[in-house]
């Protein structure tokens, strides 16, 4: 069993499961109750529940490894201490979020989120370490797409559409708009792989993509590329 | 990606999204309403619409899904 991680835990404005918390926490079931109970007293139970927290938390990413690994150039002892390192990012999140979570979910589920999203990020970026994202102007992406084999029954259009889109990419986008959707659309790098290399969030970039392919269809339309899509 | 995922990108729906970080902070709330046989696309209909459009979400989501199930023994 790997040892857990040394965590410094401050649970601020809060005596056991009493205080501003209690009212919204009446409504816990059994097990989520027990959970922020432990968690939230001093001494030897709570040292007992972050130890069960972890392991959980664990089983949880090594599962989720697993699962991913087979498609991730990763494995044995190395894919277990991203595991070993997600469940530990996964418990500093859990315990200094605890005062947030007001049992809307059962604690276990709760606390899943957190460790899903720590191995999925680590696994999806892991493959991009000390790659090169590719953003220029002159991205080879064109060509290939302009080329897929697939499209060979229609090649003629779909060289016309390639050309439209990418037309469209120059002009009717801002450069970082550009970067952007050229690297997660084009060339499918993972948003939180973009996200860090840039220093931003996995949400701001979507946004970014969201924007941008909004801008695309639009033009699109209007060049008779596509038909119409009803904005919400 | 081909020609054919791109202009499929592009025709998905413009609906309300709720973006990365309000799906990942009701996921949780999400999941078990699914495992409930809850209307999920009428209770947070902004979720489900990111959780088609975010790739990276939808994986989680999967995840989740499977990582609950399991937890309940359903």
């Amino acid at each position: 069993m790997s040892e857990m991680p040394p965590v410094t835990l401050t649970v601020t404005g809060r005596q056991g499961v009493a205080g501003s918390s209690a009212i919204a926490r009446e409504a816990l079931d059994a097990e989520s109750r027990a959970w922020v109970q432990s968690l939230s007293v001093e001494g030897d139970e709570r040292v007992q529940a972050l130890k069960r927290l972890y392991d959980l938390l664990l089983r949880a990413a090594r599962r989720e490894g697993q699962e991913r690994g087979r498609l991730v150039p990763v494995a044995g002892v190395e894919l277990d201490d991203i595991c070993q390192q997600a469940a530990g990012d996964a418990l500093v999140a859990v315990t200094s979020k605890l005062d947030d979570f007001r049992g809307a979910s059962r604690f276990t589920t709760w606390a899943y989120k957190f460790v899903v999203f720590e191995i999925s990020v680590k696994l999806r970026r892991h493959p991009w370490r000390g790659r090169t994202i590719p953003t220029a102007d002159d991205d080879p992406v064109w060509d290939r797409l302009a080329e897929d084999p697939r499209q060979a029954d229609s090649r003629l259009e779909s060289l016309d559409l390639v050309h439209a889109l990418r037309q469209a990419v120059e002009r009717e986008l801002t450069p970082r708009q550009r970067e952007v959707f050229k690297a997660v659309v084009l060339n499918e790098v993972p948003g939180d792989v973009l996200a860090e290399r840039l220093g931003t969030t996995r949400g701001a970039i979507y946004k970014m993509v969201h924007d941008a392919r909004r801008k695309l269809r639009r033009r699109m339309e209007a060049g008779g590329y596509m038909e119409p899509v009803a904005e919400a | 990606m081909n020609t054919e995922d791109l202009v499929r990108l592009l025709k998905t729906s413009s609906g309300d999204d709720a973006g990365c970080e309000e799906a990942f902070a009701l996921l949780d709330q999400y999941v078990e309403a699914e495992l409930e046989e809850s209307d999920v696309e009428a209770l947070l209909p902004a979720v489900a619409e990111h959780l088609r459009n975010c790739g990276p979400c939808s994986e989680e989501h999967a995840a989740l899904l499977v990582l609950v199930r399991e937890h309940m023994g359903i």
